[in-house]
């Protein structure tokens, strides 16, 4: 009776798996690295865009002042030809980068979210088009921090 | 707090199509404590995959640096009314849900 049972849950546990495995394939692996790193010249270095330049193709809303450190609207859309990602920075965060959006041909290079922001801090974002990277920033005050608690 | 349920819209706006999802989920940093003292555990949200009509349009990978119960708006190039939009996540725990919705 056991090993009937015993051998009933393996095959469940293997279906479970095989339902699991098709989107942890599709997905990019999660770039430990670059989300470990510890400032943000590290994390970009991580995700190979350390030659990212300043470019005013690349646009960043936000408030200048934020009330509340733990929700902080950033919208940030790319203008460079060929954009296929976008990444998320705050400098200031004990773990800067937030995240990285890979785009297929059919999404236009736009992301809104909400951040957690520890104290004021520039906000980076970072546009990646055919292997070169373009950055904006913007500093953001924070009167009440969102990180900890 | 376990994972809830998530809620999206997808419209057409100018042509594109415009995603807005909201996913239930504490998104802890580990480094808040409980009123006991102890650190809550890191949970958060690592990857959030969009498609449209069953092909990846954005592929996102996602720190606990992320808001409380995250908000996502998404652009996606044209769109037609009844195109069937799919977002999904999982977190660092193996916890995963997803939400379907056609474009209105």
């Amino acid at each position: 009776m056991n090993k009937v049972r015993r051998l009933l849950l393996q095959g469940a546990g293997a279906v479970a798996a095989g339902l699991l495995a098709p989107l942890s394939a599709l997905a990019a692996a999660w770039n430990k690295d670059a989300f470990g790193a510890k400032s943000a010249p590290d994390a970009l270095k991580a995700l190979g865009a350390s030659d990212a330049a300043p470019s005013r193709e690349v646009v960043i809303e936000a408030p200048e002042i934020a009330e509340n450190g733990a929700v902080v609207p950033i919208e940030v859309t790319s203008g460079v030809r060929g954009t296929t990602a976008l990444m998320v920075l705050v400098d200031h965060n004990p773990f800067p980068l937030i995240a990285r959006f890979d785009f297929a041909a059919g999404a236009l290079p736009f992301v809104k979210l909400n951040v957690k922001m520890g104290e004021t801090s520039n906000v980076r974002a970072i546009a990646e088009a055919g292997g070169r990277h373009y950055a904006a920033t913007k500093e953001i005050k924070v009167t009440i921090g969102g990180c900890g608690g | 707090m376990a994972a809830g349920p998530m809620k999206m819209r997808a419209t057409l706006v100018g042509g594109n199509t415009e995603v807005r999802v909201l996913m239930t989920h504490p998104m802890e940093t580990g480094q808040r404590k409980d009123p006991t003292g102890k650190l809550v555990p890191m949970h958060f949200i690592q990857q959030v995959l969009v498609k449209v009509n069953g092909k990846v349009a954005i592929d996102s990978q996602v720190s606990q640096g992320v808001s409380r119960n995250p908000v996502f708006t998404f652009r996606l190039r044209g769109g037609a009314k009844g195109d069937r939009i799919e977002v999904s996540w999982v977190d660092n725990q193996g916890e995963s849900n997803r939400t379907e919705a056609a474009i209105a």
